[in-house]
């Protein structure tokens, strides 16, 4: 009753003020924003370029790079999320893109659900999905900040990335600062587990695939992370992590591979931050893969056999970005991928380097324009320059990004 | 040691390691998503509650990054308070999902969403983004209005009482005094802006319609030309030359916003740029809500008697 008095007090004492201005301009049921159960949003990207490699899908390995000389669009993304009930919410992405003939090509990238309500700080997460590896690897291209995946990203984990069906256990440690530990464990067959059982391994040992069944836990692949972070000052936060995925490759009936990253980001925001700008940050992952190949038939020529040895390969990325001014990012990436000499001399083990300059422009929080030229360098093949511009549009529920 | 006496042991260490024998009498954790919410809470609060702010005063409020120490604050809170109408949309969900915390989830006690209760200006009758980031509940930078405040503090009381039931009598009375030193204020600044009824003001962005409507104000022009989209040169010679057909001087920036350009448009139109914070803090002894209103009112009165 006091409430209604003070209300009622207020209200009279503000009777200069027009009381219809207090309503609405229009009615509107609000139920059809931010009442629905359920955010939908649809993030298109074209890319328009050229390269001097006139095959440029060997160039631009990755599965959302632009992939030929003119157009490409490589990336429709279809996403829905939303509260399930008070225990769950859910998630999933279903990706569009045209190959480099225009044929449409359509997959279930994400599907999945997340705890909201376990005790003990823990989380669960299970269906398919990206797997928290490193940084870049859970992200969706257009929170990337190239036009173009990491060559070593392709490397270990291939053009889409790891990805899987599975479960993934979180723990939020009761500490002051934040850090995280996490496993996932996932099917370990599939095009987008390429270091583990993968129908594309011959591109990594040379050898004809095996045929394996899953025996046991062992031959499932587990990514276990852990992540720590720390406000720096005022206006500097650093996350640093580590990860591994360990799980069965089909080289032969009994090889396994062991990836391991670290990853690392910074950011700098300045304190009277106007739409996020200015800001700089830097952002850089290394990672290791030993994938023990069996003795094993050639895909080339059956009649030679190829002996057991490890395959050991190294790379590692750095990107600098500067938001200089509201909307405008420039940025500056560099990086090298590399795999020690074996019996078999694979393409997409050989040395190279990339070094990718661009600047992005956002006209609003939901469209953006982006130039990058890459100046790449393949052992034994050579230089290769390719400029890109990029564009994305967003429709429907407002992007919201982690760290 | 008889059974039964083990028994009795394991249950006493049971019960002491659960914390059941001695509850310990901790402060109520509060989270609120920017200061101003935050400088409500303490006055409601009073020293049975912790209170942390996630956004700085001096940043955007829109484009807060969603920083893993943000992800610690929020697992820890008993309470939280946002917004809501979609200020927070870029940067809380995500924090929210991480931080697993069903105390704060949305329909319990301990979620308050400040928009809720709050009649909104502005609501769009269609969702068309080609008219800027408007926010489909409504303009979301409602706080500036004194009556608003009214009515959330009074759902901040009610939500504390109830995470916190042994400490509702103090929460009610701090709400009294609250309200009471409200109405008093509200009195003073409506009387110091009576004079300059009509006044009209530019702003950066779309953040002052709820103080142009209580305190009789006109914005005349914004320099965004839509929500969200950064002033171009063409809006600008616009706002300029509606600005000196229709005698507006006064140009109120946030600290986050870009002084620069407003300056440029107060050189072309004999106006002044006025720092006007919303958020607590920004200005030196602006801590309390009170404090920075008496600051704002007190700045644009005297900016009108000068100018005008």
């Amino acid at each position: 009753m006091a409430q209604f008095h003070h209300v009622a007090t207020l209200v009279a004492l503000c009777a200069a003020g027009p009381a219809a201005a207090q309503q609405p301009t229009t009615p509107v049921q609000q139920g059809r924003a931010a009442g629905s159960y359920m955010n939908v949003s649809f993030v298109g990207l074209t890319d328009f370029g050229w390269s001097t490699e006139p095959d440029v899908g060997s160039l631009q390995v990755g599965d959302h790079d632009p992939h030929v000389r003119g157009f490409s669009i490589p990336n429709g993304e279809l996403a829905l999320d939303g509260t399930v009930d008070p225990y769950f919410k859910g998630f999933s992405n279903i990706v569009y893109k045209l190959d480099a003939k225009g044929e449409t090509g359509v997959e279930l990238e994400e599907a999945y659900f997340l705890t909201t309500s376990l005790p003990g700080n823990l989380q669960l997460k299970g269906g398919q999905f990206f797997a928290e590896f490193g940084r870049q690897n859970p992200q969706h291209p257009h929170a990337w900040a190239f036009a173009d995946e990491p060559l070593v990203l392709n490397r270990m984990f291939g053009p889409e990335g790891l990805r899987s069906q599975g479960v993934r256990l979180s723990w939020l440690a009761p500490t002051s600062w934040y850090t995280e530990a996490m496993v996932g464990v996932f099917n370990s067959a599939g095009g987008t587990t390429f270091s583990f059982r993968s129908d594309g391994s011959s591109e990594i040992h040379g050898g004809i695939p095996v045929e394996r069944d899953v025996r046991g836990p062992g031959d499932l692949l587990f990514v276990p992370r852990v992540a720590t972070s720390v406000d720096l000052t005022e206006t500097q936060t650093l996350l640093v992590g580590v990860s591994g995925a360990f799980g069965p490759n089909n080289s032969g009936p009994d090889a396994k591979t062991q990836v391991y990253g670290a990853d690392l980001y910074w950011k700098w925001k300045s304190l009277r931050a106007h739409q996020g700008f200015p800001f700089v940050s830097f952002q850089a992952e290394a990672l290791t893969r030993r994938y023990t190949a069996a003795q094993r038939a050639s895909s080339q020529d059956p009649a030679i056999t190829l002996p057991d040895e490890t395959l050991r390969d190294r790379g590692m990325y750095a990107q600098v970005l500067w938001g200089i001014k509201p909307m405008v990012v420039v940025a500056l990436r560099g990086e090298f991928a590399s795999g020690a000499a074996a019996a078999f001399q694979s393409v997409s083990r050989a040395t190279r380097s990339r070094v990718s300059p661009n600047v992005t422009w956002y006209p609003s929080e939901f469209s953006k324009v982006r130039l990058q030229y890459n100046y790449d360098h393949r052992e034994g093949i050579g230089v290769d320059h390719s400029v890109w511009m990029q564009f994305e549009f967003l429709l429907g529920a407002h992007a919201a990004h982690k760290f | 040691m008889t059974t039964m006496t083990l028994r009795t042991f394991t249950t006493v260490a049971l019960m002491a390691s659960l914390g059941v024998a001695t509850p310990v009498a901790r402060k109520l954790n509060v989270v609120a998503t920017t200061p101003d919410l935050a400088a409500l809470a303490r006055a409601i609060g009073g020293d049975v509650v912790d209170v942390k702010a996630l956004a700085k005063p001096t940043e955007d409020p829109h484009f807060v990054d969603a920083k893993p120490s943000h992800i610690v604050t929020l697992n820890r809170a008993d309470v939280l308070i946002e917004g809501g109408a979609e200020l927070e949309v870029g940067w809380l969900p995500p924090l929210l999902e991480s931080a697993r915390n069903d105390k704060i989830a949305a329909g319990t006690p301990g979620r308050i969403s400040a928009s809720q209760g709050v009649t909104l200006l502005e609501v769009p009758a269609t969702f068309d983004r080609s008219r800027g980031d408007v926010h489909a509940l409504g303009n979301p930078h409602f706080m500036i209005d004194p009556v608003n405040v009214h009515l959330i503090v009074g759902q901040i009381a009610d939500h504390l009482a109830e995470v916190d039931p042994a400490h509702a009598d103090l929460f009610k009375a701090n709400l009294k005094t609250f309200d009471a030193t409200l109405e008093a204020k509200l009195a003073d600044w409506q009387k110091q802006l009576a004079p300059y009824r009509g006044g009209k003001i530019v702003t950066y962005h779309n953040d002052f319609v709820y103080l142009a409507e209580r305190f009789n104000l006109e914005v005349v022009e914004t320099l965004e030309p839509k929500p969200g989209i950064a002033p171009s040169p063409a809006h600008l010679a616009k706002v300029i030359s509606k600005m000196r057909a229709e005698k507006a001087r006064l140009i109120l920036v946030q600290p986050f916003q870009n002084r620069k350009t407003a300056e440029t448009v107060a050189r072309q139109t004999d106006g002044v740029v006025l720092d006007i914070p919303q958020q607590p803090g920004v200005v030196p002894n602006t801590a309390t809500y009170f404090d920075l209103m008496d600051y704002i009112v007190r700045t644009l009165a005297t900016a009108f008697a000068e100018k005008t």
